[in-house]
């Protein structure tokens, strides 16, 4: 049977799957370094989902007042509830300067100051002096600096003349003997199969949102990378710890959770209840609506759950923006206005936008160092590094988000570990180093799988095995947690995986067949529910994004540690642990030892 | 002879109706645009019967329902559902727009969904961009600077010159602009069409980029640069609300205006 699907062989020094911020800082500068490289996405670069993020990337350049890369490691530290690796932390904080300052050299328009230096503004979580006063740290193109950085990437990309093999859908790592040997990518025009063979192959595939209902990810953020590695053996990390963004847009009725960023609170936007009150100075004295994320978000759910909601059905809550006036708006955030507009006819100048928590960002991901190397746990040793391969971006866990993540460092994590792992992997591979053969049969167990799943002729359609995970997760996975509800939801998504045996496709064809895409997209995405919601019910304390009421505090002395879990073909998950990294890289900075988190 | 029919093999035949299931309350009518290459048979158009009351409020919605609920070989892009990552372009109730940000409440009647035109067509709804892409790439949409940057600092650039880049930094390469344009469609593989010159305006007014002349030299071209005619279709269709007519115009006036 492989022998009826005919494979197209490359060799490159290096391949990187999927072309988002990470993904493209990645290759143009694996590019730059003389090293073959090709870039396979499924979708056009500037398509892929930084595109969407808006705020800003957070670098503490202090053009708005003082500031250091220390203060912003603490806050980071401190955001992620003392659950990111302290030395991958010092390094994204320490990159953040001239990862920005980069940026800026290869174009992105940057919004100015007066004196014509980066604006930056204020966002949630980050402070000046080691938690004291607010900082402005954040590097905003008005209210699209994702969009302005990933096309900025992709035009760099297209001077550094870097192969790209667009809409190629990427379906499983060529491992042999825990190597990783290449990749086995979908034409999606042709249907014809691709074998990517590669010294390193960088999984830049993004985070899995959409192993949810409500979600500002994008429909293409299916976590396609963590379901390679999973189905490789290898373990995920911290997949317990989904970020909730307090403010997706809730529309009349009907589901929208378009993103409004968390630049329209750095800029003086509040959140008020159904009395009109500005609830955040209840829970979070000091830094009020700028509270992290994690804060914001449970705050919300509170106040409505305890019938404090606004709407006829009490089940969301305001954004006011409308006292910043026209002028700010205009030129700090007209895309979020558009966006109000557009989903839920609000004019934002005259009144508030309804809105709501909806999953936004995974903490947790491939498990990676500093360097972007894939770990595992081997042997004893925890930082046991995956020889050939790489993981950057959303898709990884490096970890330095923890149990929650900053706004506006994500654009930074990608830019930063981007750049990481081209700089190890110029270290680490000579440009044009011969391949080893590979096996006549290397492939035929991922073609046989793909054949399976062309072929699957069951009764139950892939789009409705999707919708039933997505509210088993959104349902039994949300911003606040129980043991007795996860258990329930963890039983259901164990019958929805098994009920992936019976998916049926109804195009046969091999051309632009987005079923097949879809129904593939979808087997990345169960495997990654089952772990996110097993390694939920597993971790009994609450931390970060983490919010289990039946176990309300966080618990260090159990639970300080990183969560590893193991997929099989089956579902069945099991459980490992990495130690957090409480060392940093030199000694210009401190380790911050855990204390209570509040803001 | 000039032949003014359509070959036989391209001409759209009516397909098949599927029906809103019993009970549904508020139907419209999509009349989607479907082409299967590897059948080898005519495109055609199927129409779906869509219950507007279990459905999200955009055309895209509507798609990915029919998608989901009725007919999962219907093949489109889409990715971010929220105007910004340009895949779900298309032609709707005949103008190119998003799926994602148009109404089904501002279109009366039958919802006609077709590929954005005059573009070859993969399968359904997904056309080649190929040349669209290539006429991008051709304009060398990045930086180029002679002097030094600072080494750990930003370049300046005032809040004046930072405001040129508004309009047209925003483009989302959607090529809803190009593909509506009459000219662009008589010679799209000579002509750059909106989308690539609103982009190759976008450097030529950067503060920060010192090769505006030589970019000028690439557009000063009968074809390239010259075969707009003003007929304005990119810019009422643009669905982020740019004017690619008027930076057309901003350069046809620089390369006037250093002539003088």
């Amino acid at each position: 049977m492989a022998n009826d699907y005919k494979l197209i062989d490359h060799a490159y020094d290096v391949v990187i799957v999927g072309a988002g911020g990470a993904g493209l800082r990645a290759t143009l500068g694996m590019a730059a370094a003389g090293l073959s490289t090709a870039c396979i996405t499924k979708v056009f670069p500037t398509r892929s989902h930084t595109v969407a993020a808006q705020g800003g990337m957070s670098a503490s350049l202090g053009n708005m007042g003082p500031d250091t890369w220390q203060w912003h490691m603490y806050d980071t530290i401190k955001g992620s509830d003392w659950l990111g690796d302290q030395d991958a932390i010092e390094y994204m904080c320490r990159e953040a300067v001239p990862a920005v300052i980069e940026l800026e050299h290869y174009g992105v328009p940057f919004s100015r100051t007066e004196e014509g230096k980066i604006y930056q503004r204020p966002f949630g979580g980050m402070t000046t002096n080691f938690g004291e006063g607010t900082a402005q740290r954040t590097c905003a193109a008005a209210d699209r600096t994702g969009h302005a950085i990933l096309h900025t990437l992709y035009q760099q990309s297209l001077k550094h003349k870097a192969e790209f093999f667009i809409e190629y859908f990427a379906i499983d790592l060529i491992m042999v003997d825990g190597v990783c040997r290449g990749v086995v990518a979908l034409d999606l025009a042709t249907g014809e199969l691709h074998r990517f063979r590669a010294h390193t192959v960088v999984l830049a595939t993004g985070g899995c949102g959409r192993a949810y209902f409500s979600a500002t990810s994008a429909h293409t953020c299916t976590g396609d990378g963590g379901g390679m590695v999973a189905r490789a053996g290898l373990p995920l990390q911290d997949m317990e710890f989904v970020q909730f963004h307090p403010t997706g847009i809730y529309g009349a009725g009907v589901l929208i959770t378009v993103l409004i960023t968390e630049g329209v609170r750095g800029e003086g936007g509040y959140l008020t209840n159904s009395d009109g009150e500005r609830f955040m100075e209840r829970y979070a004295p000091n830094a009020k609506d700028l509270a992290s994320r994690d804060v914001v978000s449970r705050s919300m759910t509170v106040e409505i759950n305890e019938g404090r909601g606004v709407g006829p059905n009490k089940d969301h809550i305001h954004l006011h923006l409308e006292h910043l006036g026209a002028e700010v708006i205009d030129e700090r955030l007209p895309g979020i206005s558009e966006s109000a507009e557009i989903f839920a006819g609000v004019d934002v100048t005259r009144e508030p936008i309804p809105v709501l928590p909806t999953v936004h960002y995974n903490m947790g991901g491939i498990p990676t160092n500093y360097q972007g190397e894939v770990v595992t746990l081997k042997d004893g040793d925890p930082d046991s590094v995956v020889p050939g391969l790489m993981s950057i971006g959303e898709a990884a866990c490096v970890s330095v988000h923890g149990a929650n993540r900053l706004g506006s460092n994500s654009l930074l994590d990608i830019v930063v570990f981007g750049r990481a792992a081209a700089l190890r992997a110029a270290e680490i591979i000579e440009p044009g180093m011969p391949h080893k053969p590979l096996a006549v049969d290397a492939c035929d167990g991922i073609i046989e799988h793909l054949d399976r799943i062309r072929n699957a002729s069951g009764s139950t359609g892939t789009a409705q095995i999707r919708n039933e995970m997505q509210r088993d997760m959104q349902k039994h996975a949300a911003v606040f947690r129980t043991g007795d509800s996860m258990q329930e939801g963890v039983e259901k998504m164990d019958r929805i995986f098994a009920s992936f045996d019976d998916v049926g496709l109804s195009d046969r064809g091999l051309i632009w067949n987005t079923d097949l895409v879809e129904t593939l997209e979808l087997e990345n995405l169960l495997l990654q529910a089952q772990t996110t919601i097993q390694s939920a019910l597993n971790r009994t304390e609450s931390r970060g994004g983490h919010a289990r009421e039946d176990y309300p505090e966080r618990d260090d002395e159990n639970w300080m540690k990183h969560t590893l879990s193991w997929v099989d073909s089956q579902g069945r998950v099991s459980f490992d642990y990495r130690p957090v990294h409480m060392y940093t890289l030199s000694d210009e900075c401190e380790v911050v030892p855990p204390k209570k988190r509040v803001y | 002879m000039a032949e003014f029919t359509l070959p036989a093999n391209s001409v759209v035949k009516q397909g098949k109706l599927l029906e809103a299931p019993e009970g549904s309350t508020n139907i419209r009518r999509f009349i989607v645009y479907r082409y299967d290459p590897d059948s080898g048979e005519n495109p055609r158009t199927d129409t779906y019967e869509v219950d507007l009351d279990s459905c999200g409020p955009m055309v895209l919605d509507a798609l990915l329902k029919i998608k989901d609920q009725m007919d999962s070989t219907l093949s489109l892009r889409r990715s971010c559902r929220e105007g910004i990552c340009g895949s779900c372009s298309m032609n709707i109730d005949g103008a190119n727009t998003l799926a994602c940000t148009q109404s089904i409440a501002a279109i009366k009647g039958d919802v006609r969904v077709y590929p954005l035109p005059h573009q070859p067509v993969i399968k359904d709804l997904v056309s080649d961009l190929t040349n669209f892409y290539a006429q991008y790439a051709s304009i060398e949409p990045w930086m180029k600077t002679d002097t030094a940057t600072p080494p750990d600092r930003e370049r300046l650039q005032s809040r004046e010159d930072r405001e040129k880049l508004d309009g047209l930094y925003e483009c989302i390469l959607c090529a809803c602009c190009s593909t509506s344009c009459p000219s662009y469609w008589w010679n799209s593989e000579r002509y750059l069409g909106p989308a690539a010159l609103l982009n190759a305006y976008r450097w030529i007014v950067d503060s920060r980029d010192e090769a505006t002349g030589e970019r000028l030299d690439e557009l000063e071209d009968p074809f390239k640069l010259y075969r707009c005619h003003t007929i304005m279709n990119c810019t009422k269709v643009c669905p982020k609300g740019l004017n690619p007519a008027k930076a057309i115009a901003e350069t046809k006036k620089l390369l006037v205006q250093r002539k003088m």
